[in-house]
């Protein structure tokens, strides 16, 4: 019978399979960090169990840090103990970690596919939601909690129960100025936060493939704030080449090996899906979200809704409860709505090519004078690259801050936080009430939208800015 | 884990779509390293205004919702981060069984995990109920029979049988799946020779 590359992910790991499908799954790939595992080492401890297979983990912090000065640690207390918790966990338990001052540092789903731990045809997991992300490289990557981290830790394996397959075809062209950022979104706005829920996507198409590596990775990022815990792409040779030399991914021989592997990675042409859709690159152009839920998207041209021409009481009051919370009135044109703050970074747009972008736009210019900017590269490595391209000169000169990496105001657990009623455009994933700061407005764009809107100040169309 | 068989309570209602695990326990309650005492965080940002004080009129803040044991919420519950210090949240507040139209994928497992039941109705159902919250009248909910009971009616909800084992049961499912070592052990002999890259370029 014919399969989709899920499927074919799915048998390739089956452990054991009950009666009733429940199965256990084999995980090749672990990432952890310091939120969601001291509890799940913890449980181990308290159980005498090991963790089974240490070289196939690998630890980062990122969730918790300062993005400020490092020298002289962190100074938030709890902050400091569940990094050292890690820290110590890794130590017992024989766990690479790179630490707060390791050059290796960075977001966990930057650091694994630039190390070349994330690898085609995988069964990747974290205790993140966002794993979602390395789905980009045809593995089949997703979140889970911290009991499954433990029982991870303790098995290498999970129980699983399979979910649906869902297709997104994407053909056509992005315009310029349009980036996977505004497809996703677009996504997330048709299919609606619990579109994809029980589902993993596959996004396939022209457009999906003619993406780079990085853009790719923005899309199945945020599979999850369309309600599927996975989105994969398949892999090809811009992944094959993404991957060669990094320093976790084959070598020699396995190279050749995992390669030959790879390149039979695909769903089969007569494959069926329980759910498909369509889109075309020319019906997309950049896309702001407006309200408190990613699926609350509009293109950068429209307006604000207004409640009263809803139909369903449910959805009418959770507009009106959004813009009451966003500060929004409806009807008010997108570009006329100012912002006090601009976010650059995260595991949805902090890496190289998407400061590039946003330094593309923002060179030579400044920031409007009343917004506060900062950019907080996605790793060490990513920090390391931008500076050698003098974009970190670029985004100083325009008034941006220029940070040390980690997850920042994503989820503004360290210092990196919006004050009640500021106004964010930010290229992060969640815009949730209270995600960047308590009584916080978040606006997601991609990052050449967030650059416009910080040359502007307030929520502009980047493609005025694109020469 | 603790067994969950039945439960009666006077329920609460949050009559809210796309509750998110950021809304149920914010990050700044994520530092901790334990599993325990994150109850009094629960709806942190619903529950206390900007002075921290207590906001009177949140439904778990009002006799005698504060102390529910069931919650009753709007459509796709549990979305956004994995965080199970949501589910943490709730059990240590107290509510150990969810009533909603729908969850999102990981909260809805995280819940399993730590014996709290979350039940999947129809949204009439759904209404029906909350009427019984309202009324601060109990309802019963039946694991076993998987049914709720209320006043003189009756609804089924379905359960994964596996998933109604463990919880019945209290099973830890680590322990479960240790007694497949033996085979967990064999997939892992066949796949180091399969893909022997997975093992061996770990520099």
């Amino acid at each position: 019978m014919s399969k989709t590359l899920y499927d074919k992910i799915w048998n390739e790991h089956l452990v054991h399979e009950q009666i009733d499908g429940t199965s256990l799954l084999f995980v090749d790939r672990h990432l952890i960090h310091e939120v969601t595992s001291p509890q799940a080492f913890e449980g181990l401890r308290n159980t005498n169990r090991k963790v089974r297979q240490p070289n196939l983990t690998l630890a980062v912090v990122d969730h918790n840090i300062p993005t400020t000065d490092r020298s002289k640690g962190i100074d938030d207390e709890e902050s400091r103990i569940q990094v050292e918790t890690l820290e110590k966990n890794c130590k017992d338990f024989g766990i690479k970690l790179f630490g707060m001052t390791d050059k290796r540092q960075g977001i966990v789903h930057i650091v694994g596919p630039e190390q070349g731990f994330t690898q085609p045809g995988t069964v990747i997991v974290c205790g993140d939601s966002h794993t979602a992300t390395h789905g980009a490289f045809g593995s089949l990557a997703f979140g889970i909690g911290t009991s499954e981290v433990e029982h991870v830790l303790a098995t290498q394996t999970l129980v699983q129960k399979k979910a649906k397959n869902f297709r997104i075809n994407v053909n056509g062209k992005l315009a310029l100025g349009v980036t996977s950022k505004d497809v996703i979104l677009q996504i997330i706005g048709k299919i609606g936060t619990a579109g994809g829920t029980g589902s993993v996507i596959e996004y396939a198409g022209t457009l999906i493939s003619n993406l780079s590596v990085e853009q790719r990775m923005t899309i199945c990022n945020m599979t999850i704030e369309g309600g599927a815990r996975a989105g994969l792409i398949q892999p090809d040779e811009k992944i094959f080449n993404y991957l060669k030399g990094r320093p976790m991914s084959p070598k020699n021989e396995n190279w050749d090996k995992a390669l030959n592997y790879w390149s039979n990675l695909k769903t089969d042409n007569d494959a069926e899906f329980d759910k498909e859709i369509n889109l075309n690159g020319k019906d997309i152009i950049p896309m702001v979200t407006w309200g408190t839920s990613p699926e609350d998207v509009i293109p950068i041209n429209g307006k604000i809704p207004n409640p009263e021409n809803e139909s369903n009481l449910d959805k009418k009051n959770s507009i009106i409860r959004s813009l009451k919370y966003m500060g929004l009135k409806p009807d008010t044109a997108v570009k006329d709505i100012k912002i006090d703050k601009v976010f650059i970074g995260s595991c949805t747009n902090g890496r190289i090519e998407d400061l590039r972008e946003a330094a593309k736009i923002l060179k030579e210019k400044k920031k409007a004078s009343h917004v506060h900017a900062m950019v907080v590269p996605g790793s060490g490595l990513v920090k390391e690259q931008a500076e050698q391209e003098g974009l970190d000169k670029i985004f100083i000169n325009s008034g941006f801050e220029w940070r040390e990496p980690g997850c920042s105001m994503c989820l503004a657990m360290n210092a990196d936080k919006l004050k009640p009623e500021e106004r964010c455009a930010s290229t992060s994933n969640r815009n949730f009430e209270g995600r960047q700061g308590r009584g916080g407005r978040t606006h997601l764009v991609s990052p050449g939208m967030a650059a416009a809107a910080a040359i502007s100040g307030n929520l502009d169309d980047v493609r005025k800015y694109n020469n | 884990m603790k067994k969950f068989t039945s439960l009666k309570s006077i329920p609460a209602y949050l009559p809210i779509v796309n509750i998110d695990t950021d809304m149920i326990i914010p990050k700044q309650f994520l530092k901790t390293i334990k599993r325990t005492g994150l109850g009094k965080n629960l709806f942190y940002e619903m529950r206390y205004d900007n002075d921290g004080k207590v906001i009177e009129n949140f439904v778990l803040n009002k006799k005698p919702y504060n102390n529910s044991n069931i919650l009753i919420a709007g459509n796709n519950f549990g979305c956004g981060s994995s965080r199970e210090h949501a589910p943490w949240a709730l059990l240590d507040f107290g509510i150990t069984c969810v009533i909603s139209t729908s969850y999102a994928d990981i909260f809805y497992n995280n819940c399993f995990k730590n014996g709290i039941l979350p039940i999947v109705l129809d949204e009439d159902k759904i209404k029906e109920l909350s009427e019984y919250s309202n009324r601060q009248e109990e309802i019963l909910v039946d694991l076993k029979d998987e049914k709720i009971t209320y006043g003189n009616n009756e609804v089924s909800f379905k359960i994964d049988p596996f998933k109604k084992k463990c919880l019945m049961e209290g099973l830890d499912d680590i322990a479960l799946s240790l007694e497949k070592s033996d085979k967990i052990k064999s997939f892992e002999d066949k796949l180091k020779i399969k893909k022997p890259w997975l093992f061996n370029d770990q520099s």
